[in-house]
């Protein structure tokens, strides 16, 4: 194109304390394009995207603005330049009404008194020139997560933001706000805003952009038209690999293997009569959109939420299990979803973390610790999942995720586990990492561990699962398996997560 | 990379590492400091009396301290431990005074005393840990408000008026030596090496820490994380009161009114040792030192007589100090 384009990135590296978030970026962005970042975490599409809106500096190279080279210190620079940020946390103030927060720093005054009227002549000049319909005096909080980042685009657009930057905007959104989203993207393109969109969510960037980037390992893989690729040649891009690759060869158990849990008709406020059961060896998806209540299920399973009725067998035996450590005793163990928040002790060293569920197996009299005996069997284990450095007592946050998630997986795995609950396993860990645990999950099953395995990553269901159950508001929907009438299949997958259009609308 | 940035960052990283190590020792520096600075200048200083006295006047605080810092590795945090103190001195004093001349009890009477005024100490710290763990009150405004209501009852069964114990067998707790060492070293000595080891080396010393770290991680590791803190309020009401029981069988006396303040001077010992009140990390060998560095800048500033004041907006200095370090090694972390 012979326009000049209103970014471009030179020459761009930058280097975190133990990462080259960045090596030697060149990008343009076209002026009125939706121009699409995808990689897997740590890719460095995030970093990018703050160094273009002045949140982060670049070690090297150069940032040019529609032609002339800036030096952004701030993201007000960028402001100035007429660049927004629409990030995935929303950032609005939630007491405040959504007039105020359209308008935040840019209110009409004389000597420091607000002038209300001429900011709601303004209001509605940007309300008639986006085409939302909101209220000026809605309370922020009050909103729908939707109509909160309308907000937040209402208020890039009050900024005179020509390039909106929007960093996984949808991935807090559930699919009907998305929708509506994704149109108000389209629209604000058609206006003349240029978009960076930066997300997870391959199908919605082929939909959406014009152009897309494929980011790995802090470089640019390439750049296209959107029009040339399809879902599977930008994984296979972002990942360096075919799919193939990441998986290890499933192995199924026998189809008489005994079942190490049986659930009947479980209840609980947010789910109902869930019957499930999965064999020793036997590695089992719970999939579902989120909010389909896949993560309470194993929660409540786990005894971690409070459950209402129903029936739970471990290798044929009823167990009633009231908290998390009835379910330990008996032998069901979960992988919590969050790292930080639910797994793992940080400031603890790796010895106390992986210890932790199980000191009953390693105390004399009294509670006292048998320390030798610990310290013999965490080094086994540290080798055993490859830990660097495999220090019993370094302090937890000094790991890097991958390697926290190594220990998150050793806490569950000190004691063998008969039922292993594993909720989102790869969450926010490299490539290199996944495939570990990926390798890792299958080994257990081989062992004779029974894996129930929830995750929003949907290759990783197909790529590990010899069944697959589909949770749907609350209740299982559908089973999919070798020997069953449904074979596995994505399609089938999605369409019973979904559900059909007329079943989804009679839920509302 | 260049060797040139390369060296760059080896500098950096001695650099961090040294200010980690300042940040994590510091309290050991500024003990020793104030431990030759005192030595040097003034020559009552470093006498074995002085030394012993040093560690005999320590032993309120150090015994509040000390339990105070396994409350707050536990996520928790105790300002009633000064009336729990003066709640068991009095029930102490009250039952020595009192049941002197019931029979079957008798001469037994100042030693019940002393069994007494422990255990309602330990049972009101427990009710502590049920009002912050199971009715889930705010921790600082649960032992603030039964700290007030323990005081008043405290007042309530006296009347106001001074506890006298005559029989002199009450007085051998607080005030009898073992070869030449007063009793209360050993006893919150003692109690420091013992909590020490359950930190260190027990079920609920890991199960402490682990709740004040991260309470969701160790909910879902089988931990009961309200039975933890509620025990770890159990300990801290224990040593208030054995510090409150000493306090009244040393003077043959018990007032509702006493120890005030101790609940903040020796969560300050606490903090300036360097546990955070973050919870999840801390040691009792810091408590100890803090402990030790707010009695030797006492000690030294009676040995060299200035003005009281000045005592207290230096302690309250050190304090403010001790908790930005805390707050500056969490932003690096």
């Amino acid at each position: 194109m012979a326009e000049t384009p209103i970014i471009e990135v030179r020459n761009v590296s930058r280097q975190f304390v133990a990462v080259q978030a960045l090596v030697d970026i060149d990008l343009s962005i076209n002026q009125g394009e939706i121009h699409a970042l995808v990689g897997e975490n740590g890719a460095g599409k995030s970093t990018l995207g703050k160094i273009i809106s002045g949140i982060e500096r670049p070690d090297s190279g150069t940032l040019h603005v529609r032609g002339a080279a800036r030096n952004f210190t701030h993201p007000i620079d960028a402001l100035r330049d007429g660049i927004t940020t629409i990030t995935q946390e929303i950032a609005l103030m939630n007491k405040q009404t959504i007039i105020d927060n359209v308008l935040l720093g840019r209110e009409t005054h004389r000597y420091g008194i607000l002038n209300r009227a001429e900011m709601r002549a303004e209001f509605d000049r940007l309300v008639h020139s986006s085409g939302f319909d909101l209220n000026p005096d809605a309370v922020v909080g009050n909103l729908h997560l939707a109509d909160k980042k309308k907000v937040e685009v209402l208020r890039a657009i009050a900024r005179d933001s020509e390039l909106i930057i929007m960093d996984e905007p949808t991935a807090m959104l559930a699919d009907d706000e998305t929708e509506i989203f994704l149109e108000i993207v389209r629209d604000l393109n058609q206006r003349g805003h240029t978009i960076i969109y930066i997300s997870h969510f391959l199908e919605e960037v082929l939909d959406l952009a014009h152009t897309v980037t494929i980011m790995r390992n802090g470089r640019i893989v390439r750049t296209a038209p959107t029009a040339e690729e399809t879902t599977n040649s930008l994984v296979e891009a972002m990942l360096g690999q075919t799919l193939s690759e990441m998986y290890p060869p499933r192995v199924l158990p026998a189809t008489d293997a005994p079942y190490a849990l049986e659930v009947r008709n479980l209840q609980s406020n947010v789910f109902d009569g869930i019957d499930l059961n999965v064999r020793s060896g036997e590695i089992v998806g719970l999939a579902g959109l989120v909010g389909s209540g896949r993560s309470r299920l194993v929660r409540t399973i786990f005894g971690a939420e409070e459950v209402q009725g129903g029936e739970i067998h471990v290798n044929g035996m009823p167990i009633h299990i009231q908290d998390t450590a009835d379910a330990i005793r008996a032998g069901i163990f979960m992988l919590p979803e969050s790292r930080k928040e639910q797994g793992l002790s940080l400031k603890q060293e790796i010895r106390s973390n992986l210890t932790l569920p199980h000191l009953r197996s390693i105390h004399w009299k009294v509670g006292i610790l048998n320390y030798q005996e610990e310290t013999r069997r965490i080094r086994s284990l540290l080798s055993d999942l490859n830990v660097q450095p495999p220090l019993p007592q370094l302090q937890v946050n000094r790991l890097s995720g991958g390697n926290q998630q190594r220990v998150l997986f050793g806490k569950w795995l000190f004691e063998r586990p008969i039922i292993f609950l594993v909720d989102e396993p790869t969450r926010g860990v490299d490539i290199g990492a996944k495939q570990a645990v990926y390798r890792l999950i299958s080994e257990l099953a081989a062992e004779g561990v029974a894996i129930l395995l929830v995750s929003s990553e949907m290759d990783e269901i197909l790529g590990l699962s010899h069944r697959v159950y589909v949770m749907r508001l609350g209740r299982i929907v559908a089973e999919f398996g070798d020997h069953l009438p449904q074979p596995i299949s994505r399609k089938g997958i999605m369409t019973a997560a979904f559900g059909t259009l007329q079943e989804t609308t009679a839920h509302e | 990379m260049n060797s040139n940035a390369l060296a760059d960052r080896f500098s950096q990283l001695d650099r961090n590492s040294i200010t980690n190590f300042l940040l994590d020792y510091g309290i050991v520096i500024a003990v020793l400091v104030f431990y030759f600075l005192l030595a040097f200048s003034t020559e009552a200083f470093f006498t074995i009396r002085n030394q012993l006295n040093i560690l005999t006047q320590a032993h309120q605080i150090g015994l509040i301290a000390i339990a105070g810092t396994v409350v707050i590795i536990a996520g928790g945090f105790d300002l009633s431990t000064a009336a729990i103190f003066a709640m068991s001195g009095v029930v102490a004093g009250l039952v020595a005074r009192d049941w002197a001349d019931v029979t079957f009890i008798g001469s037994a009477a100042p030693y019940l005393g002393w069994v007494i005024g422990i255990i309602v100490g330990t049972l009101l710290g427990l009710l502590n840990g049920v009002l912050v763990t199971f009715l889930r009150i705010n921790t600082f405004v649960a032992t603030l408000a039964s700290g007030l209501v323990f005081r008043g009852l405290a007042l309530l069964i006296t009347q106001a008026q001074t506890v006298r114990v005559s029989d002199r067998a009450f007085a051998t707790l607080g005030r009898s030596n073992i070869l030449g060492i007063h009793n209360t070293i050993y006893i919150w000595l003692g109690l420091a090496l013992i909590l020490t080891f359950i930190l260190m080396r027990t079920q609920f010393g890991r199960f402490v820490f682990a709740s004040g770290d991260n309470p969701e991680a160790a909910r879902l590791s089988g931990i009961n994380v309200n039975l933890v803190r509620t025990i770890t309020f159990g300990i801290s009401g224990f040593t208030a009161a054995l510090a409150g029981v000493i306090s009244a069988s040393k003077f043959l006396r018990a007032q509702s009114d006493s120890g005030q303040g101790l609940e903040l001077i020796s969560i300050a010992a606490v903090v300036v040792g360097g546990t955070s009140i973050m919870g999840g990390e801390g040691a009792i060998w810091r408590t100890f030192l803090g402990v030790m560095l707010l009695r030797l800048i006492e000690n030294g500033f009676n040995l060299v007589q200035v003005e009281n004041y000045y005592r207290s907006i230096f302690q309250g200095l050190i304090i403010l100090f001790a908790v930005a370090l805390d707050a500056l090694r969490h932003r690096r972390s």
